[in-house]
């Protein structure tokens, strides 16, 4: 049986100014800060029904319904928030932020150092996982949340509901790890490291300070955005989308042919710059490098999720090779040696990583499954 | 809920607060009842996604695996009891998984349908055709019970394995321990159930 699905809606930002310094883990120390954020469906009156949706790479706080009413395009995790979807809106109370250091209006490379009166640029701090949600536990702080029912994010989003898990045991009930990796394997990072060679070894990067000078590096940033995206498909997915179509031109004046993939990646990557920076792209591969909660314990992965109470779903996706199904079953393997509620799933899919936002119907089901099962089960009315 | 015949041998076997896993768990409901009856920390593999979904539907700790990759990823004496019932004629390789069963596992529980059933040797003795059952519903051409055996091979095995039988239930297609049954296991009994553990 299935509620009718729909969307949120028309939704506005909010902003949290936060006035408490935030002690970040290399010990810089942000006086002030402003998290932008959205919220979708109600908060119940015991507050129990909130759910943290942490983004990942490029991602931001606009994560369901549209602005305005000729929005083109609504939220970026559209397709699994809203009444009747996975994340369903009539049951949960969703919060959506963008992250420190982002680039969507909450505080990060392009706001300005009050110490100086100047955009930070290159000088923001660097953040890591564990920074980031201690800033998210400071908006749950605002806005009267004890705990949240649960944490859920895909990718780098995944490594924070992780992090939450570990960090602040007692107030998450269910953390959804999707399309996700206690930390990322050498060939992960290594494509981070050409993303961030790409956009340093452009000249307008102007060692980070392209806002001071009027430029911007976009052909650095538009090609570290296109290595990316053929890191989040998978070749058969492409061969289906793109195949070897032509654009424009043709093969016997051979000199003038695009490929359709070719036109996709170089819109993409153009389009980016438009509404991402390059600091923060910068600061967002260096947090998915460094992500290790093992690193503490040891390297024992076991060990480092040994205090963590809450349930937990782990998801990944068959044709995922940045993200692949061996990197979630180390989490699961980690689990279940700790003695934790998990539950996992390897959704069959053709999209690569890119199919955590997408509507694949086993990936929502077993998604909305779980999450209302584990509310159900908090509020007493166990099946 | 009511466990079916088999689930319910296993479940009276099963301590409180056990660490249990289910090989091929399928709807969850073995897992589900010691959830809620015995507050078990069990996990359940299984490889089709309509019976993860249907046990996440049901609160059950479900993991996506394929017996026959292994079960390797789990480490030493982690759980009290590993169970897997009605699998061990669908899997690639039922002896090694057996050995890793008793690996990870202090106890296994084991079922299958005997082969060695008078109906079985009916069929292909004096029809000449391939047993199809209640407990072996399948043609030949579609079954996924590709080792099946007898009450006395599987015993067999136990020996050269070095395997203990700690316990042996044989019962009938309707899952009851009749007394002609035991007068004769392998030709009476459709379907077997073993206790095992490691050598003493």
């Amino acid at each position: 049986m299935r509620s009718e699905v729909s969307s949120v809606g028309k939704v506005s930002p909010q902003h949290f100014r936060c006035q408490e310094p935030l002690t970040l883990q290399n010990g810089a120390v942000l006086p002030k800060y402003e998290l932008v954020y959205e919220t979708y469906g109600t908060l119940n009156d015991d507050k129990s029904n909130a759910l943290l949706i942490c983004h990942a790479l490029s991602g931001h706080h606009h994560a369901a319904g549209v602005h305005a009413d000729e929005d083109p395009k609504p939220g970026w995790w559209d397709a699994c928030i809203g009444p009747g979807k996975a994340m369903d809106t009539n049951h949960f109370f969703i919060i959506s932020l963008n992250n420190l250091g982002g680039c969507h209006g909450s505080t990060g490379p392009r706001s300005i150092n009050p110490d100086t009166g100047k955009i930070y640029g290159p000088d923001f701090p660097n953040i890591v996982v564990r920074d980031w949600v201690r800033s998210q536990a400071a908006l749950a702080d605002h806005l009267d949340i004890k705990s949240f029912a649960a944490v859920v994010g895909g990718s780098l989003g995944g490594m924070q509901a992780l992090q939450w898990a570990i960090d602040y045991p007692e107030r998450v009930r269910a953390c959804v790890a999707i399309a996700s990796a206690a930390k990322l394997s050498a060939q992960n990072i290594a494509f981070n490291e050409i993303a961030r060679q790409a956009i340093s070894s452009d000249h307008d990067f102007a060692n980070g300070r392209y806002a001071d000078e009027g430029v911007n590096p976009d052909r650095g940033l538009g090609l570290a955005r296109m290595i990316g995206h053929v890191t989040y498909l998978s070749d058969h997915g492409m061969g289906t989308k793109f195949g070897r179509e032509i654009k424009s031109g043709d093969f016997d004046e051979a000199d003038n042919v695009e490929f359709q993939v070719e036109s996709y990646l170089n819109y993409q990557g153009q389009a980016f710059t438009r509404y991402f920076d390059a600091n923060t792209y910068l600061l967002m591969t260096k947090a998915l490098d460094h992500f290790d909660p093992a690193r503490e314990t040891g390297g024992d992965l076991v060990e480092a999720l040994r205090g963590t109470t809450c349930k937990f779903l782990i998801l990944s996706f068959s044709s995922d090779w940045r993200f692949s199904s061996q990197r979630s079953q180390e989490i699961v393997d980690a689990l279940v040696k700790a003695k934790k509620n998990v539950a996992s799933a390897v959704i069959e899919s053709e999209h690569g990583h890119d199919s955590f936002l997408l509507p694949i119907e086993r990936y929502t089901d077993a998604l909305g499954t779980f999450l209302n099962r584990c509310l159900a089960e908090h509020s007493g009315a166990d099946s | 809920m009511t466990l079916r015949g088999d689930l319910a041998l296993i479940s009276k076997l099963i301590n409180p607060n056990a660490r249990v896993l289910d090989l091929g768990c399928g709807s969850g409901d073995l897992l589900a009842a010691l959830q809620a009856e015995k507050a078990v920390n069990g996990y359940g593999l299984d490889r089709d996604p309509a019976n993860i979904q249907l046990c996440l539907s049901k609160g059950v700790n479900v993991i996506e695996q394929d017996l026959d990759a292994g079960i390797g990823n789990f480490a030493d004496d982690n759980f009290e009891m590993v169970i897997m019932t009605d699998a061990l004629q669908a899997v690639r390789d039922p002896r090694e998984l057996l050995r890793q069963m008793l690996r990870i596992g202090e106890e296994s529980v084991v079922t299958f349908p005997n082969f060695g059933h008078w109906r079985c040797r009916l069929q292909l003795g004096l029809k000449g055709q391939m047993p199809v059952s209640k407990h072996l519903p399948h043609d030949w051409y579609s079954t996924p019970n590709i080792h099946l055996c007898t009450t006395l091979d599987f015993e067999k095995m136990c020996e050269e394995e070095n395997i203990r039988i700690i316990q042996r239930r044989v019962v009938n297609t309707r899952y009851q321990e009749h007394w002609t049954i035991q007068l004769a296991p392998n030709l009476m009994a459709s379907h077997a159930f073993y206790r095992l553990g490691r050598p003493l």
